[in-house]
């Protein structure tokens, strides 16, 4: 190619470019809906909500630090139980959740992590039960009915599924004491803002 | 001829990835949603008072080594954050901005001049500093924030300015490492001095 040709090109790439730039796309500064159907408005709205999200990520991680058997069986129970809360909650009339709740919920399992309590496995997976059923009930209740709801729910439950298959086979991996230590401080961070936000609930309006 | 230049695919791996990223447009603020997460990431990087007692905590952590190294650093964010929700909740403290200066001094000194005390005096003494700069955090937060956002926010940024001091404090190894690490310590201390004398005047 001469340098003729080969600066043409260039100067037409660059055009491109600036091109892009200016074409005044709508902004889609609200991600309520990806355009893509209910269930990835499902996985979309999972994670895109830490009030949901920080809580399964503990349980992951306790069920992780505590082993394979107990992370095995959170890995079912609480995409299972989350689904059955969900759908129980979408035949309820619409209620709001709790930001106390929430912020139990952030205490207690980033408690456990930080302090990696050695809970036997019945506990585990009671957490994983009772975590499941609240947060899927309060999803649900504002999902409309149960046909409706039915394909979020889904998205929300395979996305539930796949961050604590993730985060607990990521931590039942580690052996080296520092990265089992960092699991737990990772934990008392999720207690904090679980102080943060009850101080957030509590305070005088 | 073709002549080459040098650099030229540099400047396109930063221009591709320049018009390739394309973060959401904030353009409306939601009511009751604002940039909660962001500005409470920034709030503990917004003063410099903050920002020297935190990578303090850090460097005497890495200082005391194990299990200081870790301990310190949970304990700290943990009861910041309990400092935060009586911020939050509206219960006065007295003396904040004293408490803040002094953690810049103390801590700083304990790095300068090595301080090893017993790992419950040290723990208690970061724990004691924490409740003032979280109430400070918690009486200062915008309104119209997502509460929880916030929070995330506030406590991942209180743990990256400790992991970068124990990251720096790492320094120890070394014999130069441990006269940086006290001269670290100086320049901490001597920025409570200056914080305590402005609350003071």
């Amino acid at each position: 190619m001469n340098r003729g040709a080969s600066s043409r090109a260039v100067l037409g790439l660059r055009g491109v470019a600036l091109a892009t730039l200016a074409v005044p796309a709508l902004a889609r500064a609200h991600l309520n809906s990806t355009g893509m159907g209910p269930v990835y408005d499902g996985v979309l709205h999972f994670m895109l909500s830490p009030e949901d999200l920080l809580p399964v990520a503990g349980l992951a991680l306790f069920a992780g630090l505590r082993g394979d058997a107990q992370s095995r069986r959170a890995l079912f129970i609480l995409p299972v139980a989350w689904l059955l809360g969900g759908l129980a909650g979408s035949a309820a009339s619409a209620t709001s959740g709790s930001p106390f709740v929430s912020a139990a919920w952030f205490l207690l399992l980033g408690g456990l992590v930080a302090a990696d309590v050695r809970l036997p496995q019945g506990a585990t997976v009671a957490l994983a039960v009772l975590l499941g059923l609240s947060h899927g009930w309060l999803n649900g209740t504002g999902m409309g009915d149960v046909g409706t709801a039915m394909p979020a729910l889904l998205g929300l439950t395979a996305s539930v599924f796949v961050l604590v298959a993730l985060a607990s086979a990521l931590v039942v991996s580690l052996h080296a004491q520092w990265a089992r230590i960092a699991v737990r401080v990772a934990g008392s961070w999720i207690a904090a803002s679980g102080l943060l936000l009850l101080g957030w609930a509590a305070r005088p309006r | 001829m073709s002549v080459r230049r040098p650099f030229a695919w540099a400047r396109w791996a930063l221009v591709g990835p320049a018009i390739l990223y394309a973060p959401a447009a904030l353009a409306h603020v939601q009511r009751g949603e604002a940039a909660g997460f962001l500005t409470g990431l920034l709030h503990p990087l917004s003063g410099l008072d903050h920002v020297l007692a935190m990578v303090a905590v850090g460097l005497w952590g890495a200082q005391l080594g194990s299990p200081a190294i870790w301990l310190l650093p949970v304990c700290f964010p943990i009861v910041m954050a309990f400092g935060g929700m009586l911020g939050l909740m509206g219960v006065h403290l007295p003396g904040i901005e004293l408490g803040i200066a002094a953690s810049g001094m103390l801590l700083g000194a304990a790095v300068m001049l090595e301080l090893r005390p017993r790992l419950a005096l040290a723990a208690s003494l970061v724990a004691f500093f924490a409740i003032f700069h979280g109430h400070a955090h918690g009486t200062e937060l915008p309104p119209g924030q997502s509460a929880l956002l916030y929070s995330v926010g506030f406590v991942l940024a209180t743990g990256c300015l400790h992991a970068a001091g124990i990251g720096i404090g790492e320094v120890r190894r070394w014999t130069w490492g441990r006269s940086l690490l006290r001269a670290a310590g100086a320049v901490v201390a001597l920025g409570g001095v200056f914080f305590m004398w402005r609350a003071l005047s």
